[in-house]
């Protein structure tokens, strides 16, 4: 690689002006890319991952500004030329898959004319010629039956089959540079290895360079030639991916290769500092058992109704955590919600401490006695925090409206018990006062959590907690989820598409397919030998790190 | 596409606890339009509060001798026909007109929340009953309807803003529901009956503060409409009744001596109205920031 590289990136600072003056995004970040070479960018959000590739194709908001530094793409200094140029590039030469597939596809003009549209921008067909290109590009991206896909509109298609559109658009004209933001965020892990392939096959075919930006630390180790780890604005380390992993030098890079979910690894071990396990609990009596559950949702148009959950059976006892995994449209979060009573359910029983819960209504529930003992850690902080609401407000609510003691002791009794939550869950309680958008993920999580467990609850379903969290701050959320478990007496219902993180936090795991629980089993069992075929192809389809990574000796 | 801001910008820094009265200082000084509108709005306020203690003159008191002179240092905008003082009569009509326009959109503003927050909320039978009823109003043309309203229920102060209220219910209840209906699966309303709040509380106290930003946009705007409404009625004889001072009822009779060049009778309530229905359409944005949290950076 010794000849010029593509892209070259050197001491890239960017701006962006604030209500609170200028805030620098990148400081002073250098990066290469050679012909062919896929590149990852690794960090955490806030690292100005996206904000570097965002100022290569110079589509940063209107409040930033590459205030130094220069970018060579193939001889061209891209922050120099005019805009009309640039816009010539863009999708010729250098090309980018966003994040969100549905956001990043006009949902009303059908996908096929969507790719004609960039094949006509850049005078590459005509719109004699460009209907055959399109159905070319379709068929590039392993889409079957591309002819009648053609006139497919976003919505028609799942998630997976719309980042394929997204990346056949990308690739229409040939670019040689790809930029991929997070392609595979919010994608089940299978599609996620099958669009990941694709795009890596597609690249070797056709010579491409690719970034790969992403917080995946196993991804990037699957698929790039190189990392690049960013940390704060900064460029922390650039080696060789085997290298990253076999040796990271950086303090920041063993950080988060240690907070990483790996096979080998316990909980406790992707702290930074060791810490005691928590206590392990025997599990108790049954405290939940669903038998033959049913939903069924009525079809649209006098279509046959829809079984989204197909009698399924199982139990969790006290003090156990149990997982239930699956892919989306599994049916997993129309269970969690029956369960939770929020949802009625069409036929089956959920008897929860003795009682049967499934016949009260939901729309009743909220004054049942039991309501306070069943509740939910959800999955999105942000969205299950109401935006007008401080975050003590959030926690005291149920407080106020079911508690026992507090509830007419006035309002300093209730401030010390949701500053008692706070301090248990680790949200300093100086940010009580804040309102949402101005906590970071990890905080709205442990509001999240501190509410959950305002009431004593005997069972929390955890619905995906971390999905929305950095590496870093999803090893500590689930270790303090198992610390609360240990020290409250709950038990657990882990719901996630995620093997890795369920094995951590969970004594038993389900595994949910087509609104059936098609295998169940210990933890260990499920993991080394698991006997349906899905099940394992779902542990095949997770990126890991590679052994040689594994921290041990690392700090 | 925009770049997302990283996260370490929008977290940097200290979020000290902001007082109600911060937060409106920071909202006036942060737009100058925004100021402007708070400042007229002021002196909207003020001239409705003071008024009849504030004028030179009292409104009513005729001059037969002083009729219809032009503006000078005595008589600022000049004496109408029967000799009263224009500027005191403007000066005074601003509380009747806010009168009106206030009870008229706060009538709207509740009557259109509740009924577009539960058909929002709760869907079904009720949201189509409601969206029926709201466009058979919106199918008329409004101004006709409230004449209508008024000259079938009489001529009353309390019928123009019965009348009022009910053509500008819709835009209420539309925007209520719209913004009800998108959050009604949110996580925090899950989150909020797994606390033990039932339908109704999470409507209330959930559900419908996440639409007020933009309902402060559709108030202010509908207080200018309902100003110019109040005024059009009275200026086409129904409502108010001569000689209770009023800008439309002004500019009805002052309409009559522009031709005899008496510009003044008409052109100041005119222009009263006109501020008082600009100052209300500035002061839109700067409501909407005075009630949304997340403006409060």
């Amino acid at each position: 690689m010794a000849s010029v590289p593509l892209l070259d990136v050197r001491d890239l600072t960017v701006e962006f002006a604030t209500r609170r003056g200028t805030v620098r995004a990148v400081e002073r970040v250098s990066f290469s890319v050679a012909r062919g070479e896929t590149v990852g960018i690794v960090g955490e959000s806030g690292s100005g991952k996206s904000v570097s590739s965002y100022a290569v194709l110079r589509i940063l908001d209107r409040a930033g500004r590459i205030a130094e530094g220069s970018i060579t793409f193939g001889g061209v200094a891209l922050d120099r030329v005019p805009e009309r140029t640039m816009a010539e590039m863009r999708g010729r030469e250098i090309s980018m898959v966003f994040q969100n597939p549905r956001a990043a596809l006009n949902p009303i003009r059908p996908i096929g004319r969507q790719i004609e549209d960039v094949l006509i921008e850049h005078a590459l067909a005509v719109p004699a010629t460009a209907r055959a290109m399109a159905v070319e590009a379709l068929r590039a991206v392993r889409i079957a039956r591309p002819e009648e896909r053609y006139h497919a509109y976003p919505f028609e298609l799942s998630g997976g089959m719309c980042q394929r559109v997204v990346i056949a658009i990308a690739l229409a004209c040939r670019p040689q540079l790809l930029i991929a933001d997070e392609p595979t965020t919010g994608l089940d892990v299978t599609t996620q290895k099958a669009v990941m392939d694709l795009m890596v096959e597609l690249s070797r075919e056709r010579g491409m360079s690719v970034v790969l930006i992403t917080h995946d630390l196993g991804l990037a180790a699957a698929y790039c030639d190189r990392i690049v780890v960013m940390e704060k604005g900064a460029v922390v380390e650039n080696a060789p991916a085997a290298e990253v992993f076999a040796a990271p030098r950086h303090p920041y890079t063993r950080r988060l290769l240690q907070a990483t979910p790996r096979p080998e690894a316990g909980l406790r071990d992707l702290l930074p500092h060791p810490v005691p396990p928590p206590r392990p609990q025997a599990p108790g009596a049954p405290l939940l058992e669903v038998r033959d559950l049913v939903k069924e949702f009525r079809g649209r148009n006098g279509a046959a109704p829809f079984r989204a959950v197909d009698a399924i059976s199982f139990t969790v006892h006290e003090g156990e955590s149990l997982g239930l995994v699956g892919e989306s449209g599994c049916g997993k979060s129309t269970t969690s919600a029956m369960i939770m009573r929020l949802l009625d359910p069409t036929s089956g029983s959920i008897r929860f401490a003795g009682q049967e819960v499934g016949t009260v209504p939901a729309s009743r529930f909220a004054r049942h006695p039991l309501r306070g003992k069943l509740q939910m850690v959800f999955q999105d902080p942000t969205d299950s925090l109401n935006p007008r609401w401080t975050a003590f407000r959030s926690i005291a609510d149920p407080l106020l409206r079911l508690g026992g003691p507090e509830r007419g002791a006035g309002r300093g009794a209730l401030r010390a018990k949701a500053e008692e939550l706070a301090r248990r869950v680790g949200l300093p309680t100086d940010l009580l006062d804040r309102f949402p958008h101005q906590l970071s993920g990890g905080q709205k999580a442990r509001v999240g959590i501190a509410r959950a467990i305002a009431l004593d609850p005997d069972l929390v379903i955890l619905d995906e907690p971390t999905a929305a969290l950095d590496v870093s701050v999803q090893a500590v959320v689930l270790n303090l989820l198992a610390d609360l478990k240990a020290e409250l007496g709950m038990s657990y219902l882990f719901v996630s598409h995620d093997l890795n993180v369920v094995r951590l936090v969970c004594d038993r795991v389900m595994v949910m397919r087509g609104g059936r629980i098609i295998e169940e089993g210990d933890t260990g069992r499920i993991l080394h030998a698991p006997s349906d075929p899905y099940t394992r192809a779902l542990l095949d389809a997770i990126p890991h790190l590679p052994a040689a990574a594994a921290p041990a000796g690392a700090l | 596409m925009h770049a997302p801001v990283p996260a370490s910008i929008a977290a940097a820094g200290p979020a000290p606890r902001y007082g109600w009265l911060r937060h409106l200082r920071h909202v006036v000084t942060g737009n100058p339009v925004t100021g402007v509108a708070f400042a007229l709005f002021l002196l909207l306020v003020i001239a409705a509060l003071f008024g009849p203690w504030l004028v030179p003159y009292d409104p009513l008191a005729t001059n037969a001798a002083a009729a219809l002179q032009p503006p000078s240092a005595a008589h600022w905008f000049g004496t109408d026909q029967l000799g009263r003082d224009v500027l005191s009569r403007v000066v005074v009509a601003t509380r009747l007109d806010l009168a009106i326009s206030v009870a008229a959109v706060a009538l709207a503003f509740v009557a259109g929340s509740v009924i577009g927050g539960l058909a929002g909320f709760y869907g079904g039978w009720i949201d189509r009953v409601a969206g029926r009823c709201l466009d058979t109003i919106m199918a008329f043309p409004l101004f006709v309807l409230a004449m209508g309203i008024v000259a079938a229920a009489g001529n009353t102060v309390e019928n123009i803003v019965y009348a009022t209220a009910l053509i500008n219910l819709p835009f209420y209840a539309r925007m209520v529901r719209a913004e009800v209906n998108v959050r009604r699966e949110a996580g925090f309303v899950q989150a909020a009956r797994l606390s033990g709040n039932g339908g109704l509380r999470i409507l209330a106290f959930h559900l419908f503060p996440n639409a007020l930003p933009p309902l402060m946009i559709q108030v202010s705007l509908n207080m200018g409409w309902a100003i110019l409404n109040a005024a059009g009625l009275s200026f086409i004889g129904l409502g108010v009744r001569p000689p209770t001072p009023e800008w439309g009822i002004m500019v009805a009779e002052g309409a009559n001596f522009i031709v005899s060049g008496e510009w003044w009778l008409a052109l100041f309530p005119g222009a009263a109205l006109m501020l008082a229905v600009f100052t209300f359409n500035l002061l839109g944005d700067g409501l909407r920031d005075l009630v949304d949290p997340q403006r409060r950076t």
